[in-house]
């Protein structure tokens, strides 16, 4: 038998953590698949009774919002205080593989297992998100685009736990929407994803924008020039804005889902699709 | 410090009883409900939360139990199917299941129903979407999903139209199926369901290369090393031959390879041990060494001079070919006035049934018994005696419910390793196949590349027909010879053709075996010939619809195999019902189409027509039929029940050729021990051949009860009690069955009688009757393509299929639904590729979001040889599929997709094509 650890509370787990080799479980739909055919294999730490780790709340100190470590994406789409701008998230989050997946599947854990097709990371990227690790001897925080290292990568380090995700105030404003294409309707990995926000003042012009593609990189990105050309576009054209050269700093693999061009050009139009939806949100 | 914090007791409720569990805590919940509690109504599909079947509720909230560990959900309420009934009777849900027809197999039922009692507990009375939206995380790969959302809809009263329930009626009606009960209740046993707790298990070795020589090394210490495990088999170990194939002519395939692995996923040996040393066990520290070996994977590369050759006597890697021809081909073509020649392709498809392979077996004495999913006992039954090196009156096999087959389960998989094992140790053997596992061994459908050369006249007759295909086998024989055979005879399509040829070749490559799957290579033909009729139709500027009604093949017209029929041909009237819905589709595509959306309709027919039985070989089905001392009629009913609902269907004409109603039959499944044979369940055969022999028997016993009543054939039989009442106008009789001596089997009364279809041989030209009865079928597909994303949305979809007589409507509008859902996946988006998409999230099956609304047209033209007119249907229904919805893109776009599947990248490709944008 393998060992198995419950940990109550962040300390508890830290402290673990600072010794061996565990392999981390929360929601556990990364960590049995994972297994592909073969049984449990290494000391377990399982997190989900540290109750610390729950919950979608405000952080009014730090001027944004906190998201648990455990809070699962079905708590996210029933989550009825967050502003419009979480809109994206929770579109996405409702694409999570399937009802059974939602209720299990934390939003933390999407990002810790770094899959380049995770469907949060491309709306935690136009929130602006922020990630929240702790080790039994520091606290830091970093961006989520930092935080993603490349495939399965990431920068915690083996004595460290994500204790959640933390959006501030300034990536919370505006509209939001999410695309996915896949090749069907459920229980499917991208094709290709968009998250976008656009912030618009009251002339209905954009004061600033986030646009972010998934499943074209080994990490999502966003998209700077592009968000840097919006600013001022009015809300009737914004979806004319996005163009090819817009999509170069990506790096699509062709595989069995898609090849490598479709995907940039299934990226391209989503990217107008959902730049379209925030600005409709909006009029 | 002690940082091993103790991890603690897990106490969960299930079912309302609260139990202290013993299973470590990082065991799946699935594991542990199905071993440690007993419930094995929770099915195990994948272990990946891909297939959904594990569904349970945690507090309410629907989970797939295989991706919970049982400590994180202590002290939690826990519901599984075995929980759903309401006090002691069915809740409505799980009625309304049965009443419409929503469980065929069952294996996904359990998930389904978790699924739907959440939405339903959560108060809202749903609409379709929000049903599609609960059961999205479930995969079935029998129904096509309508039944279920039918079910769940009316069971929510979001829908009050039911289906008519007749339960005292027989053919012709719409009753529940005669085994629903268990599927909707848990208490199904598949496969992986009834292993004995104290069973072996085993475990197979298989080759992590496409071609591999192996060595094992020290067996024994591995053995030695690892508590539990009892021993490891090789090929050394088998009693008879070590090589097995279902057409024994060409049985080429080892239970284990001997010194190389001829593809990914072979076996190479097995370990046998203790359930828990099973569990506990890592494949890669099994002693064996790999030497890679050059591989091919395709025709075209297995056909090369310099390829490696997979089987000595096979020259070129040519297993075999198949000839049709008729007519002058070239002079044909030479006078049409329209050309069109064009090539296709379709990839490996994966039966994907959510029951991996599974079963156990035991030995008493000099019989070993086999408890296991599958669609051909007696078959079974054989080769395992030859493996065994025993008699046949040695092997008995008890099919356990089959979660889904559709012609993989054809062919033996586990069943000589745990035959072998408990043989050989004498102690029970379990097996469940993992989903790679199911996925890297079994059977696929052959991959296709075909060029068609079709041309018509100014009429838009055909004129010539020339086809060519060559059918990725793959590394063993399995059903590759009749592919073969079958493609030739029903490439034409339910089409009047006076010069045709066509010529399949099937070619082995370093890929699973290619085997049966539901058509036999028909859908591949098909989707050649009727894409390459649309252009035909197109460059004749004729209908396409009436295109096809020019040539429909009629009676007393000429197959491609010379064979005519003088009544029974029912493509006309399949076209004809779909005469008024193709106009209207038609008009409704073209006023969208004005609008210049980027989205864009269109509508694409498909037909098909498909032989029952075996390809002009014998294929005879015994049914057994017994009336007690006690006053039970029983039907010894072997055709195996995989879903389609040949137990209902047998039942149903049983008790109409007897003359008594449905529910005084009682059902004896299969058994080789106690069930005539039956024949494979495959071929679309068993309403055909099975219900022919069952009618025979109904009438025979009748007869034999009439005459000992010394009456005439009008009267009418009634069971009172241990009577037999026999009444004729005024006058009754009453047989007193407790007085009668019964045979040893029990029985006071029985017949047993057999039918096999009549058929002749093919000659070397493929000219002759190679079935007894073709069954027939129209399609059409309205769709939306997405001009700038090439995706398919799939609106409507109108089936009409002639059934010659609808036993029960109900089951087939099941198999048609279900049908069309397998041809929907193969349109659109699967592909088997050996070592990439062994599992379902990346090999894709259609979800319940991705169906059309199905409207079915049941078209009766009666067959002469038919039960009741009855012709089969099982394969029928997903030919047309596909073609439609390529015929149906073409329509919207002027894309061709012609080589599947039609994912979106492809579509896309293909417009930028037309559009001169690419």
């Amino acid at each position: 038998m393998e060992r198995y650890a419950q940990p109550t509370s962040v300390k508890e787990a830290v402290e673990l953590l600072a010794t061996d080799g565990w392999v981390m479980l929360a929601g556990g739909t990364d960590f049995y698949p994972g297994l592909g055919e073969g049984p449990v294999s290494g000391p377990v730490l399982d997190i989900s009774r540290i109750d610390d780790l729950r919950g979608i709340s405000r952080d009014d100190d730090n001027a944004g919002w906190h998201i648990g470590a455990l809070a699962t994406w079905t708590q996210l789409v029933r989550a009825d205080h967050l502003p419009p701008a979480f809109n994206c998230l929770k579109q996405a989050a409702l694409e999570v593989g399937s009802v059974q997946i939602q209720n299990r599947a934390t939003i933390v854990g999407n990002i810790c297992n770094a899959s380049p097709a995770a469907d949060g990371v491309p709306t935690l990227l136009v929130l602006d998100a922020q990630v929240e690790l702790t080790s039994a001897r520091a606290t830091r925080r970093m961006v989520l685009g930092e935080f993603l290292q490349g495939n399965r990568k990431t920068a915690r380090r083996p004595d460290e736990i994500v204790t959640g995700i933390f959006i501030p105030d300034t990536g919370a404003r505006g509209a939001s929407a999410f695309f996915k294409l896949g090749s069907r309707r459920y229980l499917v990995i991208s094709i290709a994803m968009v998250a976008a926000r656009l912030d618009l003042d009251g002339a209905g012009l954009v004061t600033s924008a986030a646009v972010s593609i998934g499943a074209c990189s080994v990490v999502a990105q966003r998209l700077p020039r592009l968000e840097a050309e919006l600013a001022g576009a009015g809300a009737a054209d914004v979806a004319s804005v996005p163009e090819a050269r817009h999509l170069d700093g990506l790096s699509p693999i062709d595989d069995v889902r898609a090849p490598a061009g479709y995907r940039l050009e299934a990226a391209l139009e989503g990217v107008r699709r959902a730049l379209a939806a925030c600005a409709e949100v909006r009029s | 410090m002690n940082r091993h914090v103790p991890p603690p007791v897990t106490t969960l409720t299930v079912n309302g009883s609260e139990a202290v569990v013993a299973s470590a805590p990082y065991r799946r919940l699935s594991a542990v409900l199905r071993e440690e509690f007993g419930l094995p109504g929770t099915k195990v599909g994948c272990d990946a939360g891909d297939c959904g079947a594990c569904t349970v509720l945690v507090d309410g909230e629907p989970v797939c139990a295989c991706l919970t560990a049982v400590g994180q959900v202590n002290g939690a309420s826990i519901t599984t199917i075995e929980g759903l009934k309401r006090d002691g009777s069915l809740s409505r849900l799980q009625d309304a299941f049965l009443q419409f027809g929503a469980a065929q197999c069952g294996i996904c039922t359990p998930g389904m129903l978790m699924s739907a009692a959440a939405l339903l507990a959560s108060g809202t009375v749903p609409d379709r979407n929000q049903v599609e939206d609960a059961l999205g995380g479930v995969l079935c790969r029998c129904t096509g999903y309508a039944k279920i959302i039918d079910a769940v809809l009316f069971a929510a009263g979001s829908n009050t139209v039911a289906p008519v329930d007749a339960a005292q009626q027989a053919v012709g009606k719409a009753i529940r199926r005669v085994d629903g009960n268990p599927k909707v209740d848990g208490q199904e046993r598949f496969g992986a369901d009834s292993i004995p707790a104290a069973a072996l298990m085993a475990k197979v070795i298989r080759s992590p290369h496409h071609h591999a020589a192996f060595e094992l090394g020290d067996v024994d210490r591995f053995v030695a090393d690892h508590p539990g495990i009892v021993a490891v088999m090789t090929a050394a170990d088998i009693p008879g031959v070590n090589r097995h194939g279902v057409i024994p002519q060409f049985a080429d395939q080892p239970v284990f390879a001997e010194t190389e692995a001829r593809h990914r996923g072979e076996a190479v040996a097995m370990v046998v041990g203790e359930a828990d040393a099973i569990a506990d066990l890592k494949s890669e520290d099994f002693p064996v060494s790999w030497t890679e070996l050059p591989h091919v994977l395709v025709c075209d590369d297995a056909m090369a001079a310099d390829a490696p050759r997979l089987h000595e006597t096979r020259p070129g890697n040519v297993m075999v070919e198949g000839l049709v021809q008729k007519g002058d081909v070239s002079a044909g073509l030479k006078k049409s006035t329209h050309i069109v020649e064009r090539q296709f392709s379709t990839p490996f498809i994966e039966h994907a049934y959510i029951e991996p392979e599974s079963g156990w077996a035991v030995r008493d004495g000099d019989t070993v018994t086999i408890h296991a999913s599958t669609q051909a006992p007696h078959m079974d039954r054989d080769a395992m005696a030859a493996i065994m090196d025993l008699d046949v009156g040695q092997v008995r096999i008890v099919p356990t419910a089959c979660g889904g087959g559709f012609g993989s389960k054809l062919d033996i998989s586990m069943q000589p390793f745990i035959a072998l094992a408990a043989w050989k140790l004498d102690r029970p053997c379990g097996i469940v196949y993992t989903r790679q596992e199911s996925m890297r061994s079994s059977t696929k459908r052959h991959p296709s590349q075909i060029t068609l050369k079709a041309g018509c006249d100014s009429e838009g007759r055909i004129t010539g027909f020339d086809f060519k295909g060559h059918f990725n086998t793959g590394a063993y024989a399995s059903w590759g010879p009749t592919v073969a055979n079958r493609v030739p005879v029903h490439a034409s399509g339910p089409f009047h053709i006076a010069s045709y040829r066509a010529h399949s070749i099937a070619v082995h490559t370093h890929c699973p075996p290619s085997g049966a799957f539901r058509g036999f290579g028909v859908p591949q033909s098909a989707i050649a010939q009727e894409c390459v009729f649309d252009e035909l139709a197109d460059a004749a500027g004729i209908d396409r619809l009436e295109f096809r009604l020019i040539n429909a093949l009629a009676d007393g017209l000429p197959t491609a195999t010379g064979q005519v029929f003088q009544s029974g041909v029912g493509i006309t009237a399949c076209l004809e019902a779909l005469r008024a819905p193709w106009r209207k589709a038609r008009k409704s595509a073209a006023d969208f189409n004005a609008g210049r959306s980027h989205l864009r309709k269109g509508v694409g027919l498909g037909t098909c027509w498909y032989g029952c039985g075996n390809t002009s070989l014998p294929n005879p089905s015994t049914m057994k039929i017994g009336v007690t001392g006690d006053g039970r009629i029983v039907l010894h009913q072997g055709a195996v029940d995989i879903g389609q609902g040949a137990s209902t269907v047998m039942v149903q004409i049983a008790a109409d050729s007897l003359g008594v109603p449905v529910d005084a039959i009682s059902l004896q499944s299969a058994d080789t021990a106690i069930t005539p044979d039956a024949g494979k369940t495959s071929a679309s055969r068993q309403t055909f051949v099975s219900g022919n022999a069952t009618r025979l028997s109904g009438e025979a016993l009748r007869a034999s009860i009439l005459r000992h009543a010394n009456v005439t054939g009008d009267a009418v039989i009634r069971i009172d009690g241990q009577a037999l009442v026999i009444t004729e106008g005024a006058g009754e009789r009453r047989i007193d069955l407790a007085v009668l001596a019964p045979d040893s089997e029990g029985y006071v009364f029985r017949a047993e009688e057999t039918y096999d279809p009549p058929t002749t041989p093919l000659d070397e030209n493929g000219q002759g009757s190679p079935y007894a009865v073709f069954g027939y079928g129209a399609q059409m597909m309205e769709l939306t393509v997405d001009t700038r994303l090439g995706t398919v949305t799939l609106d409507r979809l109108t089936a009409a299929h002639d059934v010659g007589r609808a036993i029960n409507p109900l089951l087939v509008e099941g198999q048609i639904e279900g049908g069309v859902a397998q041809g929907i996946g193969m349109a659109l988006m699967e592909d088997f590729q050996p070592g990439r998409t062994e599992n379902l999230h990346d090999y894709l099956i259609p979800t319940i979001g991705d169906m059309p609304e199905v409207n079915s047209i049941i078209v009766e033209v009666p067959d002469p040889h038919g039960p009741y007119g009855a012709k089969g249907l099982g394969e029928h229904v997903l030919i047309p599929t596909a073609p439609s919805i390529l015929n149906a893109i073409r329509d919207a776009t002027g894309a061709c997709v012609r080589h599947l599947p039609a994912t979106p990248d492809k579509v896309m490709a293909a417009i930028k094509e037309v559009s001169g944008n690419g």
